[in-house]
């Protein structure tokens, strides 16, 4: 259990937040039953500015679910967890600049770029393994297709613009 | 998923591998963020586009009565239906329509002579892939003896896999030729072996409607027991009116149109209801209610439910439930559904009062004169099980609900497919009529099938088609495409921001139009008059003012460009909204906003004027039906101010107001509807200072 600090300013804070995590939740209750399937819950909780790994994701799973797991979130047990997670500001995004030194610490003699097979070997070998979707789909933006090979700082540069 | 359990420990000990191992996490973690937010933005463009669609739905429904009175008011056979309905069936079977047409020498679309043979159907592919047009005498030759040949057949069609060992099932295709040269390009044409369905909604929207319905009527001549059509919601000339097809087939056949009109309006009545393949899966086009009766079904008189757009009976009666049929005073005999079906003189037992008198309820079900008169007659059991059938939706819960947004049909849920499985010893339903993202969807533990053939139905990379197959052992296999050859190239970032351009660009029109009512709104959050709001409150304004049920806050960031992350000056952020989508400054801007918002209304309004389908309507008319429009709609312009335009545009003052001029004066023609260009139009009119400037060539 958590307890709410009935301080007036967080008060408002807490119901901004209800609201936001609302609406993102709509977003993917496709039936307005105030529950989504829990494969989408990842990118609920995703698209509501945390940036978790795969394993924090799943501890945060294993609150938010049923005791007898049905394959859904109902909104109720959400919203007071989630609240928490952007109260607490669990699972901040990671800054440019350390996703462009995690990038240099895979290229140690500093060429600039990764080549495609070594991107593959790291994205799909280490840390958290991409499935082979995710792998493609990286690939497909990611890759210039002249030299087969991946310019991070360029990549990191387009993508975060795209993010807005 | 455990791993980071694992590595933590793994890592402390090899300390090279430490380094490369957390980099990797790292750049997986955040890679798998901008990945969720796209799927993100994909979802809320999808919302957009439906809300914006259901709620022009809605909209349309909510109209259905003034329409109802305008196609009775200027409908010149609105008198003695007899007559005209022997008139019409007597034209028809003479062929006078069409014989006496002249093909010139120097056409070079294909010819069709009939008994239609394997190689014309194909050659008309052929000849739509090259964007040939096939004439009107050979198109009105094709709709004739489509007619003919549907009127033998049943309502309930049945298949078998023991002829053609496996039948293809495709969902709407709403005028996307493309998608079905695709689909006969990549599954193979029909043929004997080959036995194609296709579950409705054939036309509208997209722009090769004609050709679509062409290349179906013919292979079903050729090919009668393979090729089978199932009725949609959009074969239906009211729908036709407001959602494309009136005007393709107006704009492609100047001088015969309004014959194809009439005919195809016949034929789409006498297209089947469903289709029965090995007694059973089912194919039909919406869904069920809750009161299946596949007997009833077969017996009815399909032809004489000429629209399916009369719902108001149903919706004022219970919100809650479906209306029952229970009412009927005849018992459905038992057994299947046999194929016969009664004789168009029998008339089916009513239960409901006296249907066909004056003041009667608003049923069109029969050429009767329909009068705009009394609410809530209750609706007879034919037109209801045709609407349920063309118009419901499944959905999870359980149970069984009025349809409020599409206006018409059930919601139906699991226990009431399980219901009509069992009741008729079924295995599974395959429909069409929703869009899915993937271009199909099961539900109901499998029991229903949801397929959707229109590829990039929204725009380019919304969504894919999908087209089912069914052997002997009638399992689905499923087959997906994208007909558009651009959307493979381009990355998932790349797919998902052209559609949600496209998706914010409707957004952003329907915000401008309502300009007025969201600064009355925003200035009731701005007590103190700072002209700031908070961005909840910014949310909330427009919620209450659009009715649209989308996420705003999650919107935000694309419709709102404020520095400051919570509050918004709301006035410069309207005047930005103007700035775009204004086109010129001597229209009062209300006036302009009002058209904005009622665009497609005004368009079938229009259409409905112009009976005799000439291209013009009078300013009388034009006046009279804005009045009407304007009380009916409780909008304040005044009538003077509407006349003046009128006559603006009424260059050559001849008292006649070109259609596609006035509604292209206001940009509410859409912008990429016609190929051909205003040059057709024979009254040119020339730019001056009459308020509104011909549009340049598209």
């Amino acid at each position: 259990m958590w307890r709410i600090n009935l301080w007036e300013g967080t008060e408002l804070v807490v119901a901004e937040f209800h609201k936001k995590i609302k609406d993102a939740f709509e977003v993917f209750d496709h039936e307005a039953n105030n529950t989504v399937d829990v494969r989408e819950i990842r990118t609920i909780i995703r698209s509501l500015g945390c940036c978790p790994s795969e394993g924090e994701l799943h501890d945060l799973i294993v609150e938010i679910e049923e005791e007898e797991p049905t394959g859904y979130i109902r909104f109720e047990k959400f919203l007071p967890v989630m609240t928490k997670v952007l109260l607490e500001k669990r699972y901040r995004p990671i800054p440019e600049d350390i996703l462009l030194r995690s990038f240099e610490v895979l290229d140690p003699s500093k060429r600039g770029f990764l080549t495609k097979e070594e991107l593959i070997k790291y994205m799909t070998e280490e840390g958290e393994p991409f499935s082979q979707e995710e792998m493609e789909e990286m690939l497909s933006a990611a890759i210039d297709p002249e030299s087969n090979s991946i310019r991070y700082k360029d990549y990191i540069a387009m993508m975060v613009v795209d993010d807005g | 998923r455990f791993i980071h359990k694992w590595g933590h420990s793994l890592l402390a000990r090899i300390s090279t591998h430490f380094t490369a191992f957390k980099a990797a996490a790292l750049i997986q973690r955040w890679y798998r963020r901008y990945m969720a937010r796209l799927e993100t933005r994909r979802c809320c463009t999808w919302r957009i586009f439906q809300s914006i669609e259901y709620a022009g739905q809605q909209d349309h429904v909510k109209l259905h009565d003034f329409f109802s009175y305008l196609v009775d008011h200027f409908t010149p056979n609105s008198n003695h239906e007899s007559e005209y309905e022997a008139r019409k069936d007597s034209e028809m079977e003479k062929g006078s329509d069409y014989e006496s047409i002249e093909v010139p020498d120097n056409y070079t679309g294909p010819r069709l002579s009939f008994p239609l043979l394997p190689n014309h159907a194909t050659a008309l592919v052929e000849a739509f892939r090259l964007k040939q047009q096939l004439h009107a005498r050979y198109v009105l030759n094709l709709l004739h003896e489509t007619r003919k040949h549907l009127v033998q057949l049943p309502n309930i069609n049945r298949v078998s896999t023991c002829y053609s060992e496996e039948i293809t099932v495709c969902g709407d295709l709403h005028g996307q030729l493309d998608d079905l040269i695709f689909i006969f390009h990549k599954n193979g044409l029909p043929s004997p072996e080959r036995a194609y369905v296709f579950n409705g909604d054939f036309v509208d929207r997209g722009k090769e409607s004609v050709e679509i319905l062409m290349i179906l009527f013919a292979f079903m001549l050729v090919y009668p027991k393979e090729f089978r059509l199932n009725r949609g919601n959009h074969e239906d000339h009211m729908v036709n009116l407001r959602y494309g097809l009136t005007k393709e087939v107006m704009h492609k056949y100047k001088t015969h149109g309004k014959k194809i009109l009439k005919i195809l309006q016949d034929v789409f009545c006498w297209l089947h209801l469903a289709t029965l393949v090995d007694e059973k899966v089912l194919i039909l086009h919406g869904g069920v209610s809750d009161m299946p009766d596949l007997e009833l079904l077969a017996k009815l008189d399909r032809h004489k439910v000429l629209t399916t757009e009369v719902v108001s009976c149903e919706r004022e009666g219970r919100a809650g439930s479906c209306p029952g049929a229970g009412s009927a005073p005849w018992a459905p005999p038992p057994g299947l559904p046999r194929g016969h079906r009664a004789s168009r003189s029998s008339s089916i037992p009513c239960s409901c009062g006296p249907p066909w008198g004056p003041g009667a309820g608003r049923c069109r079900q029969q050429a009767g004169p329909p009068r705009a008169g009394r609410r809530g007659a209750p609706c007879p059991p034919r037109q209801k099980q045709v609407v349920d059938i063309l118009w419901s939706d499944p959905m999870a819960q359980e149970g069984c609900k009025a349809n409020t947004v599409r206006g018409g049909g059930c919601y139906f849920g699991p226990s009431v497919t399980e219901q009509l499985l069992q009741k008729y010893n079924l295995q599974f339903l395959i429909r069409s009529h929703e869009r899915k993202p993937e271009g199909y969807e099961f539900c109901h533990r499998r029991k229903v099938l949801t397929i959707f053939s229109a590829s990039n139905y929204y725009e380019v990379g919304s969504n894919r088609g999908a087209y089912v197959k069914l052997g002997p052992a009638l399992t689905p296999y499923i087959v997906q495409y994208q007909a558009n050859k651009e959307t493979h190239r381009l990355t998932m970032r790349q797919r998902i921001s052209r559609v949600e351009e496209s998706a914010l660009r409707s957004l952003w029109e329907k915000l401008f139009a309502s300009s007025l009512d969201l600064l009355g709104e925003f200035k009731k959050h701005d007590a103190d008059k700072t002209g700031l709001i908070t961005l909840s409150a910014w949310a909330e304004a427009v919620e209450s003012v659009l009715h649209l049920g989308l996420p705003w806050r999650m919107l935000k960031p694309q419709l709102v460009n404020s520095s400051t992350d919570n509050t918004l000056e709301y006035k410069s952020w309207l005047e930005d909204l103007a700035k775009e989508q204004l086109s010129r400054e001597n229209i009062q801007s209300s006036l302009l906003e009002t058209l904005y918002r009622n665009r497609p209304n005004l368009e079938a309004i229009f259409r409905i004027t112009d009976s005799d389908h000439s291209g013009f309507i009078s300013l009388d008319e034009f006046r009279q039906t804005w009045k009407l429009f304007s009380s009916h709609m409780n909008i304040d312009i005044t009538d003077d101010c509407i006349c003046d335009l009128a006559r603006s545009i009424d260059l050559n003052r001849d008292g006649h107001i070109d259609i596609n001029e006035f509604l292209e004066a206001f940009r509410i023609v859409e912008q990429s509807s016609t190929e051909g260009d205003t040059s057709d139009c024979p009254q040119a009119t020339n730019t001056d200072n009459s308020g509104c400037s011909k549009p340049s060539k598209r």
